[in-house]
């Protein structure tokens, strides 16, 4: 009985916990939607585990030594009936929570493009010792730290990092995907809202990981364009030399633009990291590309 | 050319006084404990009869003990872990700064899965399994004691690492390429490493050792559907042993290889592919952790039958449970990286698959209900924590389910959420498990019981300060805190950390009172003695033998006739009750002769490993060598056995005239 009041607090806690931040307050569609994920399968597994938790304690209060009350059965150890509801029980749990994972694993795919008729916005994401670099192609400019995107249009994230294994992970938004060196993970996010959400890296990666959070900032489409134009208007460039510079270990980086980026910078990160590969060498090539190779 | 490698005075922290303190403190402790010995004159004791011993019992004894210790060990990592992040909110660094944080969150991951769990459970099984099974000893003494050493040299490299040098600052895990030479240059990573391949050996020969025990040295009678479900968790437990530590071993050798010979396993250039390493280490990882929870679920199993004075309920069911959960264990290691970006159709069939573990384990549950239901339920402390697990248990289960629905999984990987589900888990099935075991078993080894005001006192700790330490964590994680960060920005984190913390200190009180639990029983061990040898009406052969039990456990092999062998053969004797017993001869018994094989291989082994991580290599020769001589000479012993005369054992038997015929 402590128990299912502890979960019901639980419960209460985390919501009020998490009204004003975190995966329990989404500010996009594919946050919401894995919100509605989880609470539906906590509700049907709820359903169950309370009133096994009641039955525990029951049982046990019920059948103690002292309660004269109660009916000793001391070669009570099998049932047929039985056991066909305790094997039935969980199995139809599930099956409930199974069909849940089918459909959703599909649906929210995470290189899955979002639905929209807004032509999505590229990002190029390459994080670093110790922060993250967010490049636009499209646009031809890039960020350190910030991520500044429209509100209602999807955006398409390319991923890699330059060494250690990261993960990008914006909790209003949506799920988290893995950043690893000479390959490329996509994930789709979107933000419905504007406003000013928490980014981070959530994979552990050295000394300097506690700072590797970032803003995303979520603006109107014309404000987005609007920073656009500005950024391009100053900052330093992107090229292989400064990014061998940004590159180099450095801790709690205070954000900044690059008002223009050399073509293809992303490419050549990705193939960078296996210079040494010698290029006639079918076996090393046929390892390199990741497991989402795009093109 | 350097003689002593990378060693040299600068790898001793002496300008970390956290470091030098905690080094300090251990070694004086060792120091006076072994100074007590030697003044006391217990030194040709210890060695005789403990440290040389390949007796089960005293073997199990001695991983319980060494698990207790390290238990201390990854706890006080814990409380400094909880104390820094209840700080160092908002601007604030804490009292840790990051390179002495990760190196703490590492050693604790490692320590508390290793050199806590791991002897803990195993030296259960050592003590209790061959018992429950009527015969006289494992399949091969000689190897478990060198398991139990090798176990050993695994947690004194670990700790040397506390004073000579640093441990890994990688987490538990060792992701390369984090754990490449290229980003961890330090001896941490060689430390983890070299103390696991080492250990991992000694766990590898006691899955071998007891998988061969129980399929092949049972007591006449003793078939499969007969033998205790104990027995059965312990069958399953080994055989996954035996399938997965290789392929850690495998691992941690390509990553060796990486690291001391240039290879590209795992790197980041030269076609090196890290994923391969995070799928290797979890198709090991995924079934250790069923490793220690099925020998837990023994214990529960064996303890709701024995205080609920009834059967196990669906016997058959169990061990079903049991060995489906065995296979499935090993093909759910995906649901670890969800977010490593592998198409939907692997992410949903792992999902599923995962899930499908919860069926078995949901079905265990129902049966302890259903033995307690029309049971006598007798409160004693190994039932505290048997209901205690079960009402727990089933809430962590229910976190593990979320965490096997990958869209939800993405959204709370990594985070504190993570870490509070899978203490949510092992605390209750693991931990638990273990205490309730070694209270239960605890007068059956030393013949008297533990104290129960103090257990039902540490029980009570446990279970609230577990509540207030990890219901927080769900809560912040859910709010989008990452684990492992040494501080943060966001200050309304804060408060759910400053609970946590209060939490451990509750749990901390309760470590107190089993640390008092073991001073007073010992103090007043005469009025908690048990020379009946049978203290909580068991049903299970261990029982049926004095406590604590002869080096040769049984003067007569038990013959089986049913489950439950002991219970049914107290019924028979009570119905039998004024008849005259028919007299016995006694005859000698073969026992294995004590060794100290394991014990100097042990030594070699810390020589070897110590050599490797700092690159000493002549010094690495010599410890191989001196392995290898040892084996040597234990290979050509000449007297491998004792012979008990059969009149010590009637003796015995006259002395301790509770053992009933069987």
């Amino acid at each position: 009985m402590r128990h299912g009041a502890i979960a019901v607090l639980l419960i209460g806690a985390a919501a009020l916990g998490g009204c004003s931040e975190g995966v329990l307050d989404p500010k996009g569609p594919v946050a919401a939607a894995e919100r509605l994920i989880m609470l539906n399968s906590t509700g049907i597994m709820l359903a169950i585990v309370i009133p096994t938790i009641l039955a525990t304690l029951g049982t046990a209060f019920w059948f103690r030594a002292s309660n004269t009350r109660a009916r000793y059965m001391p070669d009570f150890a099998y049932s047929g009936r039985l056991e066909l509801l305790v094997w039935s029980i969980p199995i139809m749990t599930v099956i409930l929570v199974g069909g849940v994972t089918w459909i959703s694993s599909y649906d929210l795919d995470p290189p899955k493009p979002i639905a929209s008729t807004e032509k999505p916005v590229r990002v190029q994401v390459v994080a670093l010792d110790w922060k993250w670099l967010f490049i636009y192609p499209d646009h031809g400019i890039a960020a350190v730290n910030q991520l500044t995107i429209p509100v209602g249009t999807p955006i398409s994230f390319e991923l890699t990092s330059s060494g250690v294994m990261n993960s990008f992970f914006v909790p209003q938004l949506g799920g988290q995907i893995y950043t690893m060196a000479g390959m490329v993970t996509r994930l789709y996010l979107k933000a419905d809202q504007p406003g000013t959400y928490r980014g981070m890296s959530a994979n552990y990666s050295g000394a300097g990981f506690s700072d590797m959070y970032f803003n995303v900032n979520a603006v109107p489409a014309e404000k987005f364009a609007q920073w656009v134009a500005a950024t391009r208007t100053n900052g330093p460039v992107l090229d292989a030399q400064t990014y061998a510079a940004l590159a180099k270990p450095s801790q709690a980086v205070t954000p900044f633009t690059y008002g223009a980026v050399a073509p293809d910078l992303f490419n050549g990160i990705l193939s960078n990291v296996s210079s040494v590969v010698q290029s006639d060498d079918p076996l090393c090539l046929a390892a390199l590309p990741s497991q989402r190779a795009e093109k | 050319m350097n003689l002593l490698g990378k060693l040299s005075w600068s790898v001793i922290p002496f300008d970390q006084p956290i470091v030098m303190g905690a080094s300090g403190v251990v070694i004086l402790s060792i120091v006076f404990v072994l100074g007590w010995v030697t003044l006391k004159g217990y030194v040709p004791y210890l060695w005789n009869e403990w440290l040389t011993s390949v007796d089960h019992k005293r073997i199990g004894v001695m991983y319980i003990v060494l698990g207790l210790v390290m238990l201390l060990r990854g706890f006080a990592d814990a409380i400094m872990m909880r104390a820094q992040q209840a700080v160092a909110a908002g601007g604030a660094q804490g009292y840790l700064p990051p390179e002495h944080f990760d190196q703490i969150f590492s050693a604790h991951g490692t320590i508390m899965i290793f050199f806590v769990a791991m002897p803990l459970v195993i030296g259960l099984m050592n003590f209790a399994v061959p018992l429950q099974l009527g015969i006289r000893d494992v399949a091969f003494p000689t190897l478990n004691s060198v398991s139990l050493w090798l176990t050993a040299s695994g947690i004194l490299l670990t700790n040397i690492s506390l004073v000579v040098g640093e441990f890994a600052r990688t987490g538990w895990v060792a992701y390369p390429p984090l754990s490449e030479l290229r980003f961890s240059p330090g001896v941490g990573v060689d430390y983890y490493l070299w103390s696991l391949q080492i250990s991992g050996v000694g766990t590898l020969l006691t899955g071998i050792n007891f998988v061969t025990t129980i399929l092949k040295t049972r007591a006449p009678g003793m078939g499969y559907t007969r033998m205790p479900v104990f027995c059965w968790t312990a069958l399953a437990s080994n055989l996954m042993i035996v399938a997965v530590f290789p392929i850690l071993t495998a691992t941690f050798a390509m990553l060796l290889l990486d690291r001391y010979l240039g290879f590209h396993f795992f790197s980041v250039d030269a076609g090196g592919n890290a994923m391969m390493y995070v799928n290797l280490f979890w198709m090991w990882g995924h079934p250790e952790v069923y490793i220690l929870v099925l020998p837990a679920f023994g214990v529960f199993s064996e303890v709701s039958a024995t205080f609920s004075g009834k059967p196990l309920f669906g016997y058959r069911s169990m061990v079903a449970a049991t060995m489906v959960i065995c296979i499935l264990s090993m093909m759910v290691w995906l649901h670890h990286f969800f977010t490593m970006g592998a198409s939907a159709s692997v992410n949903a069939v792992f999902g599923v698959a995962s899930m499908i573990i919860g069926v078995p384990t949901g079905v265990k549950i129902y049966n302890w209900l259903f033995t307690m239901y029309g049971g006598r339920v007798r409160f004693s402390v190994p039932v505290l924590w048997t209901i205690g697990f079960m009402v727990t248990f089933v809430l962590g289960g229910l976190t593990g389910v979320l965490l096997a629905v990958p869209p939800v999984d993405w959204q709370v990987h990594n985070s504190l959420f993570l870490v509070a589900h899978f203490h949510h888990v092992i605390i209750p099935g693991v931990v638990f498990g273990v205490f309730a075991g070694y209270i239960y078993w605890f007068p059956k080894a030393f013949g008297f019981k533990l104290d129960e005001g103090w257990g039902k006192a540490a029980f009570w700790c446990w279970f609230i300060g577990f509540h207030i330490a990890f219901m927080p964590l769900y809560v912040v994680g859910l709010m989008g805190m990452t684990r492992r960060l040494q501080h943060y920005d966001v200050v309304s984190w804060q408060p759910w950390l400053v609970v946590a913390a209060a939490g451990a200190v509750i749990i901390f009180v309760g470590v107190v009172c089993q640390i008092m639990q073991f001073v007073v029983s010992i103090r007043g061990r005469e009025e908690l003695r048990d020379v009946t040898g049978d203290p909580w009406n068991g049903r299970t052969l261990e029982w049926s033998t004095a406590s604590p039990p002869p080096a040769w456990n049984f003067a007569f092999l038990p013959h089986v006739t049913d489950r439950d062998a002991y219970w049914v053969q107290k019924k028979l004797v009570c119905a039998k009750q004024g008849q005259p017993t028919e007299a016995r001869k006694y005859e000698p018994i073969e026992m294995p002769k004590n060794t100290p094989t394991g014990f100097v291989n042990a030594f070699f082994a810390v020589v070897t490993g110590f050599a490797l991580i700092w690159h000493i290599w002549w010094m690495a020769a010599l410890g191989a060598f001196g392995a290898f001589v040892t084996f040597l000479v234990f290979a050509f012993r000449e007297k491998e056995e004792v012979e008990i005369p059969a009149e010590t054992i009637a003796r015995f038997d006259r002395a301790h005239p509770a053992e009933v015929a069987l």
